[in-house]
């Protein structure tokens, strides 16, 4: 880890302005990822700007739907009742993310930034495009087991690892941003992680110097309606191999409207629209649920080590839509 | 002393030996007040940290330490250029005979690189973050060569071994005539295994504290199983008396074998505490702990087994090839387990390495046993089903009432108890024999067992007790306490042998200069350590009664010394219990303040080099080295497969095993949980990755390398056989280390076989392989 100078900021100009003006600072929120990997020397900072202090709180219900402050911890979103009750999917995702003590210290901001754990991008001993642009991907016929079978390319197929993105693009989720001239823009959560192209070191659209003020849910059937199952090696504290954000308004055994995103198989966090096509105006039957999950991974492209992806994320998800209907 | 009294004969009941005695350390370490290698607050000390190589086979064209150098507060940098020179190093075979495996190379001893995070400098600073930070400026340059990652590759070159194991185990063995008897059977059957890279991964890494306390004299604070082999280690590296190296290693934060050597990093420190002429201390980060301390090798196993139609073994074959480092024969020994466990006429077993270029591989818990009981225990299975016997009946049929590999009785044997009562815990006879037919809702139920068995070690060692008139004891070894219950379990054995309460013992380790024990590995130290406790504790008794016998004020004034016994520390007539006097008012009657005496305990006579013991060392003089000498035991787990998501829950564990007598039943039991854990680990989720063009691992971390989680591990249920054990040594232990993970892996991909009717035998078995796995 290289030498670092820190500011504590308390107005989001602060904060945003000391970004700008240096090319080499970050923000750090509950610095889970970015200590990490600093420390990894696969980012290097001369500056943390500690955004902590900063008023992006809150969880709560306003006229446009769920509202989360970025700075709210995991923990804390997730053992709130009213996202428990309304919107259990994040919940759920959340709760099922790492450890209580990351949990603890992890923001809800800092984990849609979280990055991939391709084990070559997280060691500088290996070529990475991801961390040095045009130095190789040797994930392609590598120990590609963990990586991504949906929106990879010859360059990258580097999986977001993430649980709760999952569940917030399956939900049409909004993020509100601010950039260094107090200028606050909204994106939905769905555009705003990129496919890594030819180039993966860019993973968001978020521009130098911008924050994630809050995230927007809108509220819907499917929001209470809702579930995150998740499918690892061990029963906690893994990334996903494969998981299923699912949302679902079911009226007399027809679904009326579909949320349907995977995790653990998306170089992205992996809207499937394809599957909420085949679902909506379906009868909610296995039958319905099989050929959804088919259309999700239709596009799959599996690599030598993560062929298994394939049948495992159709039936995770074949297993979330049973599960949700018969609850 | 002429001959040993079997324990508690002629001396005090056993009082608190076997009892479930809270350790005697808990409180330090629960305190932070017990001491690690790396936690010592030695005066002037600085901190060293390694540089290591990112690539796998080459050699090292430049290091350029100028931007290093210039840091505030680094206090030196060696490279191979400018480390003190040792005065041996293994780097050829002489070297490395004299100095110990596994070691057959010493990095920054020239400019070759052989593996990947191979130390190519050590930067030393006077904080831990300086020099860290110094460590990641130093820049290396590398003439890079195509690395060997595996013996999977096809340029890897396979070749037999004479040996494995640094010369302990043959390439080869055979008895009876296996290929015939094979093409004979009515019944074959042929099967492949094959076993993942796995590492140790113990909580405190590998850690040394050197500190020069004159030119020719040193002390190392070490993270070790076994001061006095890294004494002799690095005082013949040093070439230095080896009197003149003192290794203290107090308390250990766990090493399952990977602490049973002299790694380089500790060999590093040392060379940097002279050069840089103040105490260095180095601890390895987690991700260098994965190359620096050896692993378990990625393996290949062929099981062929040949039977009669009623299930009577009479032919096995295995074969076994696996990668090895550039400069070692290492591969865990397999076949041994394979030979010995079932009563089998024809046995023939092979081994082939490949060079990679890798960190060699080192002895891993049950090393051999585990993944050899593996393939056998699965194929064990098979045939069960094959034939229609339960699995417990197929084992009883090929129980082996004699050592089938010499025709030697076992020392002790309680496997069929084992059988019996695991069953009975488990509820074995519930199961119903066909697979894939139990569901619990949408999830498969299947249960399975394997049989456990673990040799007893051949080996020795030394105590020495001090008793004082005010009655209490000093009672010091040589050994370690890996974290497993050392300090309590001498304490209660002292405590019982010198008739004294536990509080009253002080119970020192880890210190050469205290009488040598053995490496606590191999599931040596429990039985040597106490056997020599209780050899010194009647030295002690011995050397008081002669005192007694000669003086006119003691009752027991011209007694003979074999009349006289000793309870509850009051020595006194066997034939008249009332005569006789306490110890404190002899020793001040005589005006002593305290007394020693000194004990050799000898451990598992016979089985391995199958020499005779020493009367002296053994409870039963004439059957010393007839015998066989091994614990035994069974596993029953249950599991809970989901057939969609390929996820296995472990919902159900019982353990039963006969290890001789156990000394403290709280820690015994701890220590069969942790190795069944351990060994669960083993079969479901632990896996290093090596990168195939790199030699190099992609998950070194904990993160990505998964061992178990407390929600992965149900209740677990976990009793032993009494077994009084004649012949093992003074206290009839046999250690139980390592068995508690023998058949472990085996006893789970069993369970998921009689769940699914899917044969897995590929470890670990994760949810991919459930899921692309047919039925048979
Ligand atoms: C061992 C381990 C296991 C894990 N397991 C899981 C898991 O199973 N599932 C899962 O979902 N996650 C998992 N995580 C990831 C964890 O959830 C993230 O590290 C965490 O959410 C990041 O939040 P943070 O506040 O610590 O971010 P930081 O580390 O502080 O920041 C991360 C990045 O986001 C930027 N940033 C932070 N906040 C903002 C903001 N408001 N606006 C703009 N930029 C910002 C920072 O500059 C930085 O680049 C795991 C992490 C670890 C270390
Ligand atoms: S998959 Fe992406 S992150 Fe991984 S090595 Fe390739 S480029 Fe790097």
């Amino acid at each position: 880890m290289n030498n670092f100078s820190y500011l504590q900021a308390t107005q989001p100009k602060e904060a945003t302005g000391a970004i700008r003006d240096n090319k080499q600072a970050a923000f750090i929120a509950g610095g889970t990822t970015l200590l990490d990997l600093m420390k990894l020397n696969v980012e290097n900072h001369d500056q943390l700007v500690d955004i902590n202090l900063l008023a992006f709180k809150g969880i709560e219900q306003t006229s446009d739907g769920l509202r989360i402050g970025a700075l709210e911890r995991m923990s804390d979103v997730g053992e709130n009742p009213l996202v428990m009750q309304q919107y259990p999917v994040i919940s759920q995702s959340l709760l099922q993310a790492a450890s209580p003590q990351l949990r603890n210290m992890a923001s809800i901001g800092g984990n849609l930034l979280q990055r991939t754990r391709c084990g070559y991008f997280r060691d500088t001993a290996f070529p990475c495009n991801k961390r040095q642009p045009g130095s190789g991907c040797p994930a392609q016929d590598g120990e590609n087991r963990g990586l991504a079978i949906l929106g990879g390319s010859n360059a990258c197929i580097a999986t977001h690892p993430g649980d709760l993105a999952i569940a917030l693009v399956a939900l049409d989720a909004v993020l509100l941003l601010e950039n260094a001239k107090g200028k606050q823009r909204r994106v939905p959560l769905v555009d705003f992680h990129l496919m890594p192209g030819n180039t993966p070191q860019k993973e968001t659209v978020l521009e130098p110097g911008e924050l994630i003020v809050s995230i927007t849910v809108p509220t819907a059937a499917h929001t209470r309606k809702s579930m995150y199952l998740k499918v690892r090696e061990r029963t906690s504290y893994a990334y996903a191999l494969a998981s299923a954000a699912v949302g679902l308004d079911v009226q007399g055994g027809q679904i009326r409207s579909a949320r349907v995103a995977l995790g653990g198989v998306g170089t992205k966090p992996w809207r499937s629209r394809e599957a909420e096509k085949v679902l909506t105006g379906a009868p909610a039957t296995e039958a319905t649920f099989r050929a959804a999950a088919a259309a999700a991974l239709r596009e799959a492209q599996p690599r030598e080590h993560n062929r298994f992806k394939v049948e495992l994320a159709q039936n995770t998800l074949v297993r979330a839509l049973t599960e949700l209907t018969a609850a | 002393m002429e001959t040993e009294p079997s324990f508690f004969e002629t001396s005090p009941t056993p009082n608190v030996v076997g009892k479930p005695l809270n350790r005697v350390d808990g409180r330090d370490k629960v305190m932070g007040r017990a001491k690690y290698s790396a936690e010592y607050p030695i005066p002037g000390l600085t901190y060293g940290v390694l540089k290591t190589s990112d690539i796998a086979k080459g050699k090292i064209q430049n290091i350029d330490t100028s931007a290093a150098a210039k840091q505030p507060g680094v206090l030196a940098i060696f490279t191979h250029l400018n480390i003190p020179k040792l005065a041996v190093t293994p780097n050829d075979a002489d070297g490395k005979k004299a100095i110990g495996a596994p070691m057959g190379f010493m990095p920054l001893t020239s400019d070759v690189i052989h593996y990947a995070g191979q130390p190519v400098a050590v930067v030393v600073a006077d904080t831990f973050e300086r020099a860290t930070h110094a460590a990641e400026l130093v820049r290396v340059t590398y003439l890079t060569e195509q690395p060997i990652a595996a013996y999977t590759d096809p340029k890897a070159k396979i070749f037999d071994p004479q040996k494995i194991q640094d010369g302990k185990t043959d390439g080869k063995t055979r008895r009876g005539d296996a290929r015939a008897a094979l093409t004979s059977a009515p019944v074959q059957m042929t099967a492949v295994y094959t076993h993942a890279i796995n590492h140790h991964n113990p909580m405190e890494p590998g850690a040394t504290t050197a500190v020069w306390e004159a030119p020719d004299r040193l002390t190392v604070y070490e993270s070790t199983q076994g001061v006095t082999r890294t004494q002799k280690a690095l005082s013949t590296m040093l070439g230095l008396p080896n009197e003149q190296v003192r290794v203290i290693t107090k308390y250990i934060g766990g090493g399952f074998g990977c602490k049973g050597s002299c790694w380089p990093h500790s060999v590093l420190t040392v060379l940097a505490a002279k050069g840089v002429g103040r105490p260095v201390k180095l601890s390895l980060t987690r991700k260098q702990q994965f190359t620096g301390m050896g692993h378990r090798e990625d393996q290949t196993q062929t099981l062929t087994l040949g039977a009669t139609k009623e299930g009577k073994l009479t032919a096995l074959i295995h074969e076994k090839t696996s990668t090895t480092s550039p400069w070692d024969n290492y591969a865990e020994s397999n076949s041994k387990i394979i030979n010995m466990l079932y009563d089998c006429p024809n046995f023939e077993a092979s081994y082939q390495l490949a060079r990679g270029n890798v960190m060699t591989s080192t002895f891993t818990r049950a090393p051999g046993e585990a993944p050899g009981s593996f393939a056998l225990e699965s194929l064990m299975d098979d045939l069960a089903y094959k034939l229609n016997i339960d699995p417990i009946q197929i084992r009883l049929l090929n129980h082996a009432d004699k050592d089938p590999t010499n025709g030697h009785p076992w020392s002790s044997k309680s496997l069929k108890e084992c059988y019996a009562r695991g069953a009975e815990l488990f509820g074995w006879s519930k199961r119903n024999p066909k697979a894939g037919v139990t569901r619990n809702g949408r999830l498969l139920v299947g249960m399975g067992m394997a049989t456990a068995s673990y040799p007893v070690h051949n080996s020795q060692g030394n105590a020495r007790v001090r008793l004082y008139a005010d009655g209490h004891a000093v009672v010091q070894s040589g050994a370690t306490d890996l974290g497993t219950g050392t300090y309590t379990v001498m304490t209660q054995v002292a405590a019982d042998s010198l008739g004294l309460p536990p509080e009253k013992i002080r119970f020192e380790l880890g210190d050469t200069k205290l009488p040598t024990a053995p490496n606590s590995g191999g599931s040596v130290a429990a039985g040597t350590v106490s056997s020599s406790v209780y050899m010194a504790a009647q030295d002690v008794w011995q050397r008081l009664t002669k005192l007694a016998i000669k003086d006119k004020k003691s009752p027991l004034f011209g007694a003979k010394a074999e009349d006289v016994i000793v309870d509850k520390g009051r020595l006194q007539l066997k034939k008249n219990k009332a005569k006789g006097e306490d110890f404190m008012a002899l020793m001040k009657r005589s005006e002593l303040t305290d007394i020693e005496g000194t004990g050799n305990g000898k451990y598992g006579a016979g089985y391995e080099t199958g020499q005779t013991a020493s009367p002296a060392s053994s409870g039963n003089v004439e059957q010393a080295g007839q015998h066989s000498m091994h614990s035994f035991g069974a596993h029953f787990c249950e599991v809970q497969v989901d057939p969609d998501l390929g996820t296995v829950r472990v919902t159900r564990w019982v353990s039963v095993h006969g290890a001789g007598r156990i000394l403290n039943a709280k820690t015994a039991r701890s220590q069969i949980i942790g190795g069944s854990i351990f060994g669960i680990g083993a079969a479901l989720m632990e896996a290093t990755h090596r990168d195939h063009n790199y030699a190099r691992y992609v998950n070194a971390d904990l993160a990505d390398y998964h061992i178990p989680v407390n929600a992965d591990i149900p209740e677990m249920t976990v009793e032993f056989i009494d077994e009084r054990d004649p012949h093992i040594n003074a206290m009839g232990v046999k250690g139980i280390g390592e068995i508690s993970m023998v058949g472990v892996s085996a006893a789970v991909a069993n369970a998921i076989f009689h769940a699914t009717g899917k044969r897995v035998r590929d470890l670990p078995i994760t949810p991919d392989k459930i899921l692309g796995t047919k039925a048979v």
